[in-house]
């Protein structure tokens, strides 16, 4: 059984006028249906104000479907009595960091979830500390937050969730407002609690470069989901993203463009190495034909 | 006519344990019309050097010229420099705070102490410089995407009518698209106004596809400068101090290590193609 | 200006002060405020002085640190040496035109002085060697006996450690819009008070506008990760007096006794 279960899930909300009267209703999330397997990494794709992140408030049972299923680890989203083993079950990484950070102390953050679902005090710091070691951030644990960077404070987010041993960790933009380093921080992060913890992990972006390394990728738009597949079949649709407001990786836009031209390249290259390797092929080929001619 | 900056240094916190030298003996010429790009990790010094531009931060030692004048004389006009040099802060929409778009524009030019019917004028060409539809005239600024409130923000200054626009990071958290939208518009108003663009960028995807001159920083200091093909040369000393190449320089020069012939100087997609293009017939 | 301010800034080190029940240096705060004001000898300022300097030294919280915090209170500090030292009524010792300084009134000024600037130390020893958290704990846990009077103990405690969390970030903010709206034209110097009370609208509502969505961002945040209130909550760092924590109320009795035969002996 999926980890993550949507069933034709439906989220509107409504916006209202300046006297108070409901003046439209906002379909955010139209008909979604999702099944996601424990253990995997998952990437969620889309344009701003496509839905992603409504998606994602839907996961943690911040947000409550309008209409349609969504079951957490079997339980049903809807039910009152069922929010708080589903907020334990999937955590969350938001996008800004110093909006998510609680504690004035590293440590004291990491220690605020399992405080609230009272756990015993001795294990709060064994889980604290097993947790910051897990996102490499264990030397930091006496600093002020404010005094870090944005990988580094997202890091001990994403260590506080980890102190709550969710079964899968829902990301929500993590790397929107950081450098190209801290970018990297978070997700190499991400990837190793994946890897080595087997966490489920949930991350939605509109970096192309973050997705490559997934095992399924999702692309939304007006809140449905539009595409779905392992990233190299949704890259190899270039056209079909750029209509979306996204992109490619450069690399493989260029191989794109290559193909465009004539090259025998495969339908989707998504790595440096791998563009360098199929060249190298084309090459040699092209060698042996002149040779072959002559 | 351009911006001379000489052995300019700024250190935080003068004389107390937090000292922190952020610039460091800065030497620059920017004459107009250029489109720079200013890369650097977090924490090179380049944010805080866009604020000596107008004036914003004053210099510890060292001096700026504007058009020859040094702008720290006491007699210059630190607010005319502000009209001069209009600066873009990362995330511009958080300093949006009138109830209309058109107001929020306005704030600017009415603050140079223009007559009302100029006021009008310069808002209405800066949005439509922007690309805002005049639909949105009389909306409130918060109820816009977050492209379009950045789209109002970058409007509120064009409306002032820099001779140099500088920008911290314009496309911070927004889609490829908008992205892709908000620099096709920069890259317009450098044509067509012919005024000086001064990004400051973290992607070098973006910097290598738009700006003609490169200026790197790190550790307070100016590391290298110079053409984007010339400075992406320098990959590896990039990597060291936290940057890096565009991913199709890497390309070229991974095909060279393989014995390819083929022309290394590249920074975007549409060189490499034609690169490996050439490579491939030769 | 915006880095001089030290309120609620928390200095990391390790020492025995740090590692004291937060309820202790509360109270020792209070006792040695309160001596300040109830022994007006020379003698006492002596030990008030010597007994500062041993707290600090062993919290090994740099003294140049600590008086970094005086700087924001210097006005309010020379205004009260003033009014003391020329309106204090007494024995004329020096006539300036037409203001006298009399022998009560400088000594009272000097009484003041050292009281004051000893009052914010004192009272920073608290706030530098103690978490934010840490000390919210102490104060909820302190207070605790109040929550039968439904007061709601618990939730004043969590309110105080996020407002001191966010001081610094907002006062970061404050600065980054000020500057966005000065490279707009904006003057926030000239002007009458009607003028200069306009132009802080333009800082205002954006700052309004982000703290609340911070306000609510942290809302989600805490939400997210199981926040519920105080009920069924455990404790990272539970309060439980240790021995040094009571023999740290002993060196407070010893204290106050010792004050009280030095005043009265000599």
């Amino acid at each position: 059984m999926g980890i993550i279960e949507a069933a034709k899930l439906i989220f509107e909300y409504a916006k209202y006028s300046e006297e108070g009267n409901i003046e439209s209703v906002v379909r955010a999330i139209d008909g979604i249906d999702l099944d996601i397997e424990p253990g995997q990494f998952i990437a969620i794709l889309g344009h701003n104000g496509s839905g992603k992140s409504t998606l994602a408030k839907q996961m943690n049972a911040i947000l409550t479907p309008t209409d349609g299923t969504l079951y957490v680890d079997g339980k049903d989203t809807r039910r009152e009595e069922n929010i708080w083993p589903i907020r334990q079950t999937a955590g969350m990484v938001f996008q800004n960091p110093d909006n998510q950070i609680i504690g004035t102390v590293v440590e004291e953050d990491v220690g605020f979830g399992p405080e609230n679902m009272g756990v015993p005090t001795e294990e709060i710091w064994e889980r604290v500390e097993k947790s910051l070691k897990s996102v490499g951030m264990w030397e930091y644990r006496k600093n002020s937050p404010n005094k870090l960077s944005g990988g580094q404070k997202q890091r001990v987010a994403i260590a506080g969730v980890v102190a709550m041993r969710p079964k899968c960790i829902v990301l929500d933009e993590p790397t929107a407002m950081l450098d190209p380093n801290g970018r990297r921080e978070v997700i190499s992060t991400a990837q190793e609690l994946n890897k080595k913890e087997g966490v489920t992990v949930i991350l939605i972006t509109h970096y192309m470069d973050e997705v490559i390394d997934a095992d399924k990728v999702f692309v939304m738009d007006k809140g449905k989901i539009v595409m779905q597949g392992t990233p190299r079949e949704i890259f190899a649709q270039v056209e079909k993203l750029k209509q979306y407001r996204l992109d490619v990786p450069q690399v493989t836009l260029l191989s794109y463009e290559l193909r465009q031209a004539g090259v025998n390249l495969p339908e989707c290259v998504l790595t440096v190495e791998e563009l360098l390797e199929e060249l190298e092929k084309i090459r040699q080929q092209e060698g042996e034909d002149h040779g072959n001619q002559n | 006519m351009a911006i001379k900056i000489e052995n300019l240094s700024y250190v935080y916190s003068v004389g107390d344990a937090f000292e922190k030298k952020a610039l460091d003996q800065i030497n620059l010429l920017i004459p107009d019309g250029q489109f720079i790009g200013v890369i650097g990790h977090t924490g090179s010094g380049k944010s805080t050097l866009i604020q000596h531009l107008n004036g914003l931060l004053r210099a510890t030692s060292g001096k700026i010229f504007y058009n020859d004048q040094c702008i720290y004389d006491e007699n210059f006009e630190m607010r005319k420099l502000r009209e001069k040099v209009g600066l873009v802060f990362q995330y511009p929409e958080h300093q949006l705070f009138e109830a209309t778009v058109m107001e929020d524009v306005c704030f600017g030019p009415k603050n140079q102490g223009l007559s009302e019917t100029e006021i009008k004028e310069r808002a209405a060409e800066a949005l439509r410089q922007v690309g805002l539809s005049e639909e949105y005239y009389g909306k409130s600024p918060f109820e816009l995407s977050g492209g379009q409130k950045r789209r109002v923000a970058i409007a509120g200054i064009l409306a002032m009518h820099p001779e140099v626009l500088v920008l911290d990071e314009p496309t911070a958290g927004l889609d490829p698209r908008g992205r892709d939208e908000i620099l096709d518009q920069i890259a317009k108003l450098h044509r067509e106004r012919k005024i000086t663009v001064i990004l400051v960028s973290h992607s070098m995807e973006d910097v290598a596809n738009y700006v003609e001159r490169i200026i790197v920083m790190n550790k307070g200091c100016v590391t290298f400068d110079g053409a984007p093909r010339e400075v992406f040369q320098h990959y590896r000393e990039l990597e060291q101090i936290g940057l890096a190449a565009p991913k199709v320089t890497y390309v070229t020069k991974g095909l060279q290590e393989r014995g390819w012939n083929i022309d290394t100087m590249v920074t975007t997609v549409e060189e490499a193609k034609n690169a490996i293009l050439d490579a491939l017939r030769s | 200006m915006i880095r001089d301010i030290t309120i609620g800034q928390y200095y990391p080190a390790d020492s025995v002060i740090h590692r004291l029940d937060p309820r202790v240096k509360l109270v020792a705060t209070i006792v040695y405020i309160i001596s300040l004001f109830m022994f007006k000898s020379w003698s006492g300022y002596v030990l008030a002085t010597l007994a500062l300097l041993a707290v600090i030294r062993i919290s090994k919280v740099p003294l140049r640190f600590m008086m970094k915090g005086l700087k924001s209170i210097l006005v309010l500090l020379m205004i009260t040496v003033i009014f003391n030292l020329f309106l204090t009524p007494g024995e004329p010792l020096i006539q300036i035109w037409k203001l006298t300084i009399t022998k009560e009134g400088l000594s009272t000024a000097i009484f003041m002085f050292f009281r004051l600037i000893y009052l914010i130390m004192g009272s920073s020893v608290l706030t530098l060697t103690t978490t934010p958290n840490n000390l919210t704990d102490g104060l909820e846990k302190g207070l605790s006996p109040l929550k039968k009077l439904h007061v709601p103990v618990h939730e004043i405690a969590m309110m105080m450690s996020i407002a001191l969390r966010f001081i610094p970030i907002l006062l970061e903010e404050t600065d980054k819009i000020m500057k966005a709206q000065m490279a707009r034209g904006a003057d926030f110097e000239s002007g009458g008070l009607i003028q200069k009370t306009k132009s802080l609208i333009p800082l205002l509502v954006p700052l309004f506008i982000s703290a609340f969505r911070r306000a609510n961002d942290l809302a989600m945040a805490m939400e997210a990760r199981g926040y519920r209130g105080g009920e069924g909550r455990t404790m990272m760092k539970p309060l439980i007096y240790k021995r040094r924590d009571k023999i740290a109320y002993g060196v407070m009795v010893a204290y106050l006794l010792v004050m009280f035969g030095v005043t009265r002996l000599i």
